[in-house]
């Protein structure tokens, strides 16, 4: 029996945004599954927020479309789509009580106003705000209001909650509390988040899936660890965290691992280029080694020059051939600045960047 | 040293008010003068000039007359500035600096020329000298005023605050008086009142634009033709307390939504 083939929630198809001239979006497709996390990360003026907006209604694209549930919304107002934005300051109607906030998309949909004001005073259930309908906006502490955002965009049931660095102006312990909270909400409503953030940190705890946006286009696009392990860019690799990137050129093709000619000497990676291709190579800090590995590259001897104790590790700037490398090495190893030392690193672990 | 410099602030803070009210003290007091002339030595207090003052007709008609204008030129004026306001904060067009411009002109150019020009749009029209008129012309000088309060409220957080309402399902109507209209009420309390206050003081025009029926400054000042009387302290004093009490209630707003957006 041929399966009925499902339609993706959201799909973005060739859409392009320009702007007074200057290209905001390059032509682009996005999908988006039902049910999927996923977080759009990029710089300020990468044009993350103008896909966010495309999805919601509040930006047209230049040309493309935009499907919801295979329907194309492309002209329709944010009012007429099934999309709910949270935005960064709340937007709340601080003339009007939590729960008439909440209630407020309820009363547009003409719902019996018994049954709007019970959902409503459900969903601040839902986020924590139990009793505080009554409230005013100007009542509540950051944190709140964010919460009362939340609960005015999921109380109509939108198929797609559109975020917009919600978590922007809240304090670091706050946010971290807020990211839980929300992955946890996402899970038990099996909503379909799609979310704006130029914190990677955050990206990575909450996405399903990362896709990294930069000047106007996607530079990669995957599971959070995957981005992170293997990026696809060397923007995606420098913007995913911290990041060794070293210049190189391909001197030769072995059929699965290329020769690249480093600063650090000849190094086989895995992946496939042309000889002669500039490439990049990058590896994570905690992907630098003190000693051999069994299937691992020996990246030559250098020289600590910082150390800073992080707890957890030490993080260590060591010079290796003129080039400035940076490692966690375990607190146990006691290295000083001065001291001679043999890098490695696993073999897997090198990345190989062609753009 | 340090004790002059402690006192010194307070003591010209003290003389500076004394500058400004004392003329305003002295007005009042001499509305309940006894006698016929109000200056000194004071002889009351008495509430003869009061009882006067309510049974004049031309003062009672006067003041009616500029609740009217000060009401109904005020309600227009904040109507309108909205209308601009928002249109002006909402919807971006090429010469928005340009029409921003032409709204806030009237407020360079002397009540006078304004008077002037009304008058003779109005004679070339052939509509008569008349309350109407009045109210039209402070209108015209109000308008830059609302205009600009309400401009000002009308920032990018509001913007985002009518994009939710949108976004939530609600149209263009329901956005601007269940969103912006309620978000905006404290600013538009107060520009109206300003409006009020202004058009309730002001005479150039109101003197200009009249003829039968005529304000309560225009009254005050024919009365003054004939020469000081403690009636005049009394008509004088009417006018301070009443734009006083619009001037609080602007304060009490604007302090409240102070409050409120913190």
């Amino acid at each position: 029996m041929p399966e009925k083939p499902i339609s993706p929630r959201v799909e973005l198809r060739r859409v392009s945004k320009v702007y007074e001239n200057v290209t905001v979006v390059e032509t682009l497709d996005l999908t988006i599954a039902a049910g999927e996390f996923v977080v759009l990360l990029g710089p300020s003026g990468s044009g993350k927020t103008t896909l966010l907006n495309m999805i919601g209604g509040f930006a047209n694209p230049s040309a493309g479309q935009v499907l919801i549930d295979g329907e194309d919304v492309t002209d329709l107002p944010p009012a007429k789509r099934p999309t709910a934005t949270v935005f960064q300051d709340y937007a709340l109607f601080p003339h009007m009580s939590l729960l008439n906030n909440v209630a407020f998309g309820l009363r547009m949909r003409k719902v019996p106003k018994a049954e709007r004001l019970a959902k409503a005073a459900e969903m601040l259930r839902l986020v924590g705000l139990d009793g505080f309908g009554d409230r005013g906006i100007h009542q509540l502490s950051g944190g709140q209001r964010q919460r009362v955002a939340l609960a005015r965009a999921m109380a109509v049931e939108p198929k797609v909650l559109l975020l917009d660095e919600p978590l922007g102006a809240l304090d670091l312990a706050l946010r971290r509390q807020m990211q839980e909270e929300l992955v946890r909400l996402q899970r038990r409503l099996g909503a379909t988040f799609v979310h704006v953030t130029h914190d990677q940190e955050e990206a990575m705890s909450i996405a399903d899936r990362i896709v990294v946006v930069n000047k106007g286009g996607i530079e990669d696009m995957g599971p959070p660890d995957r981005v992170y392990l293997k990026p696809a860019s060397l923007f995606a690799a420098k913007f995913m965290g911290e990041s060794n990137v070293l210049g190189g050129r391909v001197v030769e093709s072995l059929g699965g691992d290329v020769k690249v000619e480093t600063a650090l000497g000849a190094i086989i990676v895995p992946g496939n280029s042309a000889a002669g291709a500039a490439v990049h190579i990058a590896l994570r800090p905690e992907q630098l080694l003190l000693a051999p590995h069994p299937d691992g590259v020996s990246l030559g001897r250098g020289r600590v020059e910082e150390l800073s104790f992080q707890g957890t590790h030490c993080r260590c700037h060591c010079r290796v051939a003129g080039q400035d490398l940076i490692l966690r090495a375990p607190v146990s190893v006691g290295l000083t600045p001065g001291q001679e030392v043999s890098l490695y690193a696993a073999r897997t672990d090198v990345v190989l960047l062609q753009r | 040293m340090t004790a002059l410099y402690r006192w010194a602030p307070w003591v010209y803070f003290a003389a500076a008010l004394l500058f400004i009210f004392l003329p305003v003290l002295v007005l009042i007091q001499f509305s309940f003068q006894s006698g016929l002339a109000p200056v000194p030595p004071f002889d009351g207090p008495s509430l003869k000039w009061w009882a006067k003052v309510l049974a004049n007709r031309k003062i009672t008609d006067g003041l009616t007359n500029s609740l009217l204008v000060g009401l109904g030129s005020a309600f227009v004026a904040t109507v309108l500035g909205f209308l601009a306001a928002y249109s002006l904060a909402r919807k971006r067009r090429r010469l928005s600096g340009f029409y921003q411009f032409l709204l806030m002109a009237p407020i360079t150019v002397s009540y006078l020329i304004i008077g002037m020009g009304l008058q003779i749009t109005f004679n070339y029209l052939g509509l008569g000298k008349s309350l109407w008129a009045i109210g039209i012309g402070h209108v015209v000088i109000n308008l830059p005023l609302t205009f600009a309060i309400l401009y000002s409220q009308l920032g990018e957080h509001q913007a985002n605050i009518e994009r939710a309402a949108y976004d939530l399902g609600a149209g263009d109507w329901r956005v601007v008086l269940e969103i912006t209209v309620p978000m905006l009420w404290p600013s538009l309390l107060a520009a109206f009142f300003i409006a009020a206050t202004l058009s309730w003081d002001e005479f150039v025009i109101a003197f200009l634009m009249s003829r039968f029926d005529v304000t309560l400054p225009v009254v005050i000042w024919s009365m003054l033709r004939s020469g000081l009387s403690p009636e005049l302290n009394a008509t004088g004093t009417l006018v301070f307390i009443i734009s006083i009490l619009a001037v609080g209630v602007v304060e009490f707003l604007l302090w409240r939504s102070r409050k409120h957006h913190a």
